[in-house]
C-alpha cells in the first residue's frame, strides 16, 4: 500500500515537468514578446532590450528553463512583470480564497447531487425523476458564467438579497486568521462578519457548483439504478425489508463507490471553472488572478500559477484513486504478488 | 463494457464478414434504428438540424445587418420590431445571435475535427504498437490533462492572439488527449481478437489493419465522444468569447457579447439573457443527441 503510493507520487514527477515545458513553451515560444505590453507602446527599442535583459528574456531558451525550474524546485516563482511582488506570495494570499469557494461548491454539489440522484433513481420514470434528469441535463449544458449572470441578475438585481460580487464587505473583513473567510471570522466570534462572508459565498458556489452537481446527479442515478438491480437486493426485498430500509442500509454504500471517484475528479475540474466563476463574481482568487495576469502577458504569474493548479489536479486524482481503492474491497493493491 | 461491445459487433465469423463487408452502412443504420426510439435524442437532433439551416441561411432570415451600431437606438427593450431588444451599441440583438450561430458551430464542428483526426491517429499509433510510443504519446496526453482544459485553451489563446480560426486551434488541441484515451482504449480491446490477428498473418500492412479492421469496430464510441464533445467546444467557445479572447469585434460571437453586456447587468438585463439562452440550447442539443447515441450503441445501458 505505502509502496504503491510513494510509486505513483514519483510517476507524478515527469507529468509536472512536461506540464512546465508545456507551458513554458506556450508563453515564452508563441507568444508575443511581453516588452512593449508592460512597458507601453512608447517604451524605445532601448528601454525594452534593457527589460528584457533584467528579466532574463534575453537568454538562449533552455537557459531560461533551467532558471525558472531551479527557482520553482525552491518555491521561487520570480516576481510579478507589474507589481514587482514575489508570485509565490501572490499565490498564497489569493490561494484560499479559491478553495473556500470549490469546497462550498462541492459540498453543494455533493449533498444535492446525491439527492436528487437517489430520489430520481427510487422513483424511476415518474414525473419526479424526469424533473431530476432535465434539471441535470440543463446544469450540464449552461455556461457557468452565464448562470453566474443570471443568479446576479435575480438575488442581486430584482430580490436585492445577495451581494453581486466580491468576497467581503470591506469594512468587516478578518485580519490574520488562514484566509478562509467562514472559519476566520467565526474563531474571532465576528458574527456580522461570518454571515457577510457567507453571503458572499452562496452565489459563486451555487454557479460553481451547478456542472459538478449535474454531474453527480446522474451518475448517482444510474448507479443506484444499477445496484437496485442486484441479486441482494432482490433478496432484501423479499425478506420483507421495507423499501427505505433497502435504499438506505443495503444499495447506497454500494452505489456510492462510483460516486465517490466523480465527486472527487469533479473536485478538480472545479479548478478549472473557477477561472469563470472568479472574473463573473471579482471573486478575489488564483483564477481571477491567472486570468488578469495571462492578458498582460505577465510569465513569471502564468507560469507559477499554471503549475501550481496542474500539482493540484493531479494530486487529487491520486487521492481519489488511492479513496476508491479504500472504499471498494474488490481492488487490491498490488502488493503481495511480487 | 467495450469487450461486450466488440463481441456484439462481431458476434461469429459468418456475420463479421458482414459487418466487414458492409460497414458503413450497416453501423449507420444501427444508430438510426435505436436513435428513432429515443425520443430525447430525436429532440436534440431536430434543434441541431435548425442550428444548421440557420446557421447556412444566416443573413437570409436576420431581421437586421448584425453589426449595423446606431447609437441612438441602443438599450431598446424587446418589442416588436427588436424581439430581443438592442444592444448598447444599438446593434439588433436577435440578428446577432442569428449570426452567431454560424461562429459557435462552425468553431464546435471544426475543433472537434481537429482533435478527432489528431486523436485518432495518436490513440491508434499508440493502442496497437504499444511500448515505447505508447508511453510517450500517452504521457503527453497525461500532461496535457493536468491543467483544466479551459485554463490551457486561454494560454493558447493568449498566445496566439484573438480569432475564429486561433479559437478552433486552442480549443481542438486542448481535446485531442479525449480521443487519443478512447481510441487507445477501444484498440486496446479488440486488437487481440481473432479477425485482426487473420489479418495480420495474411499480410495486411498496419495502416489498413487499424483503419479497416480495427477502427470501424471502435467508430461507435468515437461517435458518441465526438458529439458530446462539440457541446464542450461550444461551450469553451462562449468562454473564452466571454473572457474577451474570442472573436475579433464587431464579429457576433455569443459569449463575446455576453461579456461585452456584463457592465450592464442591472440596467438592461436582457441583453444578458438570449445569448446564453442561444448558448444552452446549442449545448443541450448535442447533450442530447450525444446521450441517445450512447445509449443506442452501448447494448448494457440499452436494457436499463
Amino acid at each position: 500500500m505505502f509502496k504503491y503510493i510513494v510509486k505513483r507520487i514519483l510517476m507524478l514527477v515527469p507529468v509536472l515537468i512536461g506540464v512546465s515545458i508545456i507551458v513554458f513553451l506556450i508563453m515564452r515560444v508563441f507568444s508575443p514578446d511581453p516588452a512593449p505590453i508592460v512597458l507601453g507602446q512608447h517604451a524605445t527599442i532601448e528601454s525594452s532590450n534593457q527589460w528584457r535583459e533584467a528579466n532574463g528574456l534575453n537568454e538562449p531558451i533552455y537557459i531560461q528553463y533551467f532558471n525558472f525550474i531551479k527557482g520553482a524546485v525552491t518555491g521561487d516563482f520570480g516576481t510579478s512583470y507589474y507589481t514587482k511582488t514575489a508570485v509565490t506570495n501572490e499565490i498564497f494570499s489569493r490561494f484560499p480564497a479559491t478553495i473556500e469557494l470549490a469546497i462550498a461548491a462541492i459540498i453543494f454539489a455533493s449533498l444535492i447531487g446525491i439527492l436528487l440522484g437517489i430520489i430520481s433513481a427510487v422513483k424511476k420514470n415518474t414525473i419526479i425523476d424526469h424533473a431530476g434528469m432535465i434539471i441535470a441535463l440543463i446544469g450540464v449544458s449552461m455556461p457557468i458564467f452565464w448562470l453566474g449572470i443570471l443568479l446576479i441578475i435575480l438575488f442581486a438585481g430584482v430580490l436585492h438579497i445577495l451581494p453581486s460580487g466580491g468576497r467581503i464587505n470591506p469594512l468587516l473583513q478578518p485580519t490574520g486568521g488562514i484566509g478562509f473567510y467562514l472559519i476566520d471570522t467565526l474563531v474571532s466570534g465576528d458574527m456580522e462578519a461570518f454571515i457577510d462572508a457567507f453571503k458572499h459565498l452562496i452565489l459563486p458556489a451555487l454557479a460553481l457548483g451547478m456542472y459538478s452537481m449535474a454531474i453527480i446527479a446522474r451518475m448517482t442515478r444510474s448507479s443506484m439504478l444499477e445496484t437496485m438491480n442486484q441479486d441482494y437486493i432482490r433478496t432484501a426485498r423479499a425478506k420483507g425489508i421495507t423499501d427505505s430500509k433497502v435504499v438506505t442500509h443495503h444499495a447506497l454504500r454500494n452505489a456510492m463507490i462510483p460516486v465517490t471517484t466523480v465527486i472527487g475528479l469533479q473536485l478538480g475540474s472545479l479548478l478549472g471553472g473557477a477561472v469563470l466563476t472568479e472574473t463573473v463574481f471579482s471573486w478575489p482568487g488564483i483564477g481571477n488572478y491567472t486570468v488578469q495576469a495571462i492578458m498582460k502577458s505577465d510569465f513569471p504569474v502564468v507560469q507559477g500559477v499554471v503549475l501550481l493548479i496542474a500539482c493540484i489536479f493531479v494530486l487529487i486524482n491520486l487521492v481519489v484513486d488511492i479513496i476508491y481503492a479504500f472504499i471498494d474491497p474488490r481492488i487490491k493493491f498490488t502488493k503481495k504478488e511480487g | 463494457m467495450k469487450q461486450k461491445k466488440a463481441k456484439s459487433l462481431v458476434p461469429d465469423a459468418s456475420s463479421q464478414a458482414a459487418v466487414l463487408l458492409e460497414k458503413p452502412e450497416s453501423l449507420f443504420m444501427e444508430m438510426w434504428d435505436a436513435l428513432r426510439e429515443n425520443t430525447a435524442a430525436v429532440v436534440g437532433l431536430i434543434i441541431i438540424l435548425f442550428l444548421m439551416v440557420l446557421a447556412i441561411l444566416g443573413p437570409l432570415v436576420m431581421p437586421y445587418d448584425p453589426n449595423f451600431s446606431d447609437m441612438t437606438m441602443s438599450f431598446i427593450h424587446p418589442n416588436a420590431q427588436h424581439w430581443f431588444g438592442t444592444d448598447q451599441l444599438g446593434r439588433d440583438i436577435l440578428s446577432r445571435i442569428i449570426a452567431g450561430t454560424r461562429i459557435s458551430l462552425t468553431v464546435g464542428l471544426s475543433a472537434v475535427a481537429i482533435a478527432l483526426t489528431i486523436g485518432v491517429v495518436l490513440g491508434s499509433i499508440a493502442g496497437y504498437f504499444g511500448g515505447k510510443l505508447d508511453t510517450i504519446i500517452m504521457r503527453i496526453m497525461d500532461m496535457m490533462l493536468s491543467i483544466p482544459s479551459i485554463l490551457l485553451a486561454i494560454t493558447f489563446m493568449a498566445a496566439l492572439g484573438k480569432g475564429i480560426d486561433k479559437a478552433v486551434i486552442a480549443i481542438g488541441l486542448v481535446s485531442i488527449p479525449e480521443y487519443a484515451r478512447i481510441v487507445r482504449g477501444s484498440i486496446l480491446s479488440v486488437k487481440e481478437n481473432d479477425y485482426v490477428q487473420a489479418a495480420r498473418v495474411i499480410g495486411n500492412k498496419d495502416s489498413r489493419i487499424i483503419f479497416k479492421h480495427i477502427l470501424p469496430n471502435v467508430l461507435s464510441s468515437i461517435v458518441v465522444r465526438a458529439t458530446l464533445g462539440i457541446s464542450s467546444a461550444v461551450l469553451d467557445t462562449s468562454a473564452l468569447g466571454f473572457l474577451g479572447l474570442g472573436v475579433q469585434p464587431p464579429a457576433a460571437e455569443w459569449g463575446d457579447m455576453l461579456g461585452r453586456a456584463r457592465g450592464f447587468i442591472f440596467t438592461a438585463p436582457y441583453t444578458l439573457i438570449f445569448p446564453g439562452v442561444a448558448i444552452t440550447i446549442t449545448v443541450l442539443a448535442f447533450n442530447l443527441l450525444g446521450d441517445g447515441l450512447r445509449d443506442a450503441l452501448d447494448p448494457k445501458s440499452r436494457k436499463n
